[in-house]
This record gives structure tokens, sequence and C-alpha cells, in this order.
């Protein structure tokens, strides 16, 4: 009992009872254990040699980077069109397939708690459990290399991911304006439209074009495992060492992931 | 006009809200329920409209019977019953005129709704009791820029352009200060006039429901302690739906309060004589 009454009358007060007070103290003890313990789990097997050589190392590679081959930048073009193709039109396929997984998954708005929610959970669990690249390869093997591995690699990665915040998005609505259009005799359908749409239009919004960003940033790198972009041209790059050229797609990428992420904090704040 | 007989309400858990209630509303008449708080005034005009389903009893609009109906029928008796909220419940990120078209959602089909292609006559409609709660300028304003009054406004044009035959009013003022309540007050009790309504009004304030309804119930726990004009609500009266407190002060208060307001009393007075009062007070 944090309250400690004296017999003369007196009170006093403090945070925790003694028994917390140990509580707290074996805790943070056993942070600071487990730090050490980690440590030395982390350089046990590291070769110190490697890493006393590191600096020589990265100034190696750093100066044979510099400068970028300006000349291989048309040729980049073409590879990212596709990058950005792939992001967009796999961020469209997710949204329409997660927005009605999500108004499944919801508690308030799905047609069944015990059977259609847990399968739209599942859902969502499973799209988001598998990273995009790992998409990629599969896909790369069931469909072949190329953009359309990527479209629907990206999809199936935001589908989770969108599925997930915009449920969220629809179980915190306010349901006294669901219930007053309830109230004016409006279908269910008609309810939907206006008693929950318009409350989740600025997550949905916002959801949407921020999965955007993300994916301009993931698409890059998909062309690794051969799923079409721009990481097919990095990929290749680096088997070559054409170092020079490696650096031109870094900043290209660099370029383009800060367009993306300004056009999604401007149509956010637009819609909100 | 609504006749309500024998009306229970258990939930899952706990007590019950309603127990065996019973009264009648005719046409054009305001009531006033009052009560502390979870006596069951709330629950009561939801189980009106089934946005609460009762437990047992009956409830009639007209020659419907409401506690039978589901699907397409609950829909149609919903029509006819405009709903008023506590903290408006307008849905706040569409326009003015869209929360009121939101109204005729019952008359209208899906995609009509969904595309905004409301019948002309439902939007002359819309323009017209835009007109009389005073928000014509305000149209094309997004619900969550007005004012608490304004809001409470386009709460209660999405009632009336419903053209329902009762108004169920859960704490209207509750959210506002005391002389914007007072304004709407007066404007429920005036369209219900104009439009032979009948009303539930839930009201926390007992002053103001005296200035304002013709009849008030007081419900304590469930069931129906008081039912009578208010001029019969004294003090005893309201120990009996609230307990005990010293009420002369309440009481009072409404008297300077109608004092004050003289010009609002004349209204009301006015529109009081176009219906039938009650006659005898019944302190059940």
């Amino acid at each position: 009992m944090p309250v400690i009454a004296y017999p003369e009358g007196r009170k006093s007060w403090q945070r925790r009872t003694p028994r917390g007070q140990i509580a707290v103290w074996f805790g943070w003890l056993l942070a600071v254990a487990f730090t050490a313990f980690c440590w030395r789990v982390m350089t046990e097997g590291t070769i110190w040699a490697f890493v006393w050589d590191a600096p020589t190392q990265a100034a190696d590679i750093g100066a044979r980077m510099i400068p970028p081959r300006w000349s291989y930048f048309p040729t980049l073009l073409k590879p990212l069109w596709d990058t950005l193709n792939i992001a967009t039109l796999g961020t469209l396929a997710a949204i329409a397939l997660s927005v009605p997984v999500a108004f499944l998954a919801a508690r308030n708005t799905t047609p069944s708690a015990t059977f259609v929610r847990p399968l739209a959970l599942f859902l969502i669990v499973a799209s988001r459990s598998i990273n995009s690249i790992i998409w990629a390869l599969l896909l790369v093997a069931i469909l072949g290399p190329g953009v359309l591995a990527g479209i629907i690699a990206i999809a199936l990665r935001s589908i989770g991911f969108i599925g997930k915040l915009l449920y969220e998005a629809i179980e915190e609505i306010d349901e006294s304006q669901v219930e007053a259009i309830r109230a004016t005799g409006a279908s269910g359908a008609q309810i939907l439209a206006y008693g929950i749409v318009p409350q989740i239009m600025p997550a949905f919004a916002g959801i949407s074009v921020f999965r955007w960003d993300i994916n301009i940033r993931e698409s890059t790198v998909l062309g690794l495992v051969g799923a079409g972009g721009i990481g097919l041209n990095l990929e290749s790059s680096l088997n070559t060492l054409a170092w020079p050229q490696v650096t031109l797609i870094l900043l290209v990428i660099l370029a383009t992931v800060v367009v993306s992420e300004w056009v999604s904090a401007k149509v956010r704040h637009a819609i909100i | 006009m609504l006749t309500i007989a024998g009306l229970s309400k258990r939930y899952a858990k706990g007590d019950k809200a309603l127990d065996d209630v019973s009264l009648g509303v005719p046409a054009g008449q305001v009531v006033g329920l009052i009560g502390p708080s979870g006596a069951g005034k709330s629950t009561l005009i939801r189980c009106v409209n089934r946005l609460v389903e009762p437990t047992s009893g009956s409830i009639r609009l007209g020659d419907t019977e409401i506690t039978r109906l589901g699907g397409a029928g609950l829909r149609r008796a919903r029509r006819r019953m405009g709903m008023i909220f506590q903290e408006y419940a307008l849905v706040e990120r569409l326009t003015v005129m869209e929360n009121v078209l939101s109204g005729r959602l019952g008359y209208v089909g899906f995609w009509r709704a969904f595309l905004r292609r409301f019948p002309q006559a439902d939007i002359d409609r819309a323009f017209a009791v835009l007109d009389r709660v005073g928000l014509l300028d305000h149209v094309d304003k997004r619900a969550d820029q007005l004012s608490g009054g304004q809001r409470q406004r386009v709460g209660i044009a999405r009632a009336l352009v419903q053209e329902p035959d009762i108004l169920l009013v859960d704490e209207p003022t509750a959210s506002l200060d005391p002389k914007t309540s007072r304004q709407i007050m007066r404007l429920i009790v005036e369209v219900c006039a104009e439009r032979q309504l009948a009303a539930i009004v839930n009201i926390h304030d007992v002053a103001l429901a005296q200035m304002f309804v013709q009849r008030i119930i007081g419900l304590r726990a469930g069931r129906v302690v008081f039912d009578g004009p208010p001029e019969a609500l004294d003090t005893d009266a309201l120990t009996t739906i609230y307990g005990e407190e010293d009420w002369s002060r309440t009481i009072r208060e409404a008297h300077d309060d109608a004092a004050n307001e003289a010009a609002a009393q004349e209204t009301v007075r006015a529109l009081r004589a176009q219906t039938k009062p009650p006659t005898v007070a019944r302190a059940l």
C-alpha cells in the first residue's frame, strides 16, 4: 500500500509499495545483465582484424564510387518508370483487395464475428508476415521474371498493411453518427456509405498514400530477385563491380524517395 | 399517436433499464422525460425506434406495432420517427446539406444516396427545413465547422426532413450554453406545433423542461413515477423522481426564468393553445 498511516495520525505516500520498489529494481538489474550478455554473444563471432580494417575498405570502395557515372542515367529512366509502376499499380491492387477485407475484419462491420472475422484477420496476418521480397522470389519462380511479379508481390504484402490499419480505423469510429444514420431508416449499405465511410476517409487516404510511399522504396529492391524495376540494374552493377553506376542508382533512388515522400505529405495534408 | 404498453428492457448483464412502462403521446404533444442518470430515459426513446431492442411490451406508432417489425418494415417505421441527439451526432465530415439529406435515406435507393443524386423534391424539402431552422447561409459548410447551436439546428433539420410523425429527442441541450439551449428548445417546440408532431424530449434541466414542454414524465429506475403538466411538478414530485434534495431553488429558478423570458413564454403559450394540454396530473 503506497499510503502508510502512522499511529499518531500522520499519513505518508509513496509512488510504489516496498515490494513494487524491489520488483522495479530487479527489472532494471535483469535489463542490464541481459544487455551485457547480448554484447558478449554479438562480439564472440567477430573477426576483429576485419573490423579494424573497415575504414580502409570503406575508403577504398568510396573512392571507386566517386564520381557517379552520369552517362548511365538515360539507361535508368525505363527501369525507374517500371519501379514507379510496380509501386503504384501494386498499391492500387492492394487497396481494391484490402478494403473489403478490412470491413470483414472490423468488429463493428463484420457480418459474423465467429466465422468471417477470424478468416479476414488470418488473411491480413498472412499477407503481413511475408516480406515483399520473399513474395517476389516466389512469384518470379511462378510467373517468371518481370514487372508483373513485382506488382503482385507489392500488392500481396500491402493488403495486410492497409487492411490492418483500415480495420483499426473502422473500429475507432464514432458510433453515434452511425446510430443517427440508422435512425433515419437507412439500409445497411446506406449506413455504410453515410455513417462509416466519411469517418474513415482521412485514415483511408493517409494509409494508402503512406503505403504507396513505402512501396516505392520496396520496389527499388525487388529487381534484386528479378521482379523488374531499377533493382535489376542495381544487381547487375553490383555483380560487375561497376561502383560508379551503383552510386548513380543509389542517388536516383534517393531522389525518387524524397519526391514520393513530398507528394505523400502534400496529399495527406490536402485530405485531412 | 404513440402508445407504449408494458414496455420492459433488461440488458444482457445488469438491472432492468425499463420496467413495465406504459404511456401514450397524442399528435402535437411535447413530452419532457426527466429522471436521474441511468433511469432509462435514453433506453426508452431508443426502444421506440428500435436502436435498442425491447425485452417485452408493445410500442404502437399509429396503427403500426413497432416491436414486431424487421428489415424493410422497421426501416419504413424509422422514417416516421425523427431523432435528435445529445452530441448532435452529425456526420462531421459531410456538409450541412448532405447531413440534412441523410434524413431522406429511408426514402431513396442506395445508388441515389451514394452518388448524392437525390430527387429534386427531397432537395426542396431540405432547403425548406434549412430555411426553417435558419441555416440557409451554411448549406455548403462542413458540419464540423459549425458552432454547437448551429450543429443542433442541422440535427433538427435532419429529423424534420424525414417528415416524421414523432420526434425522439435525446438531451438536445446537454452540450449547449443556457441561451442556445433555450433557443433550441423553443425551436423544437415550435416546429412540433407547426407540424402537429408528437415529441419525447429527454432532458436533465428541469427548469428548461418546465418552461417549454406541455407534459412531464418522471422516470426513476426504469419506472414511470410522475406524469403530469409542468405546473404539477413540485418539490414532492422532484423528490419522488430524483430523491431527497433541496428543490425549492430549482423550481423558483424556473419561475424567474419564465419571468425573464416573457417573450419566449408568449410564443410557447400561443403554441400550447393550439394543442390539447393534459388535464389531470398523476403522481404515481
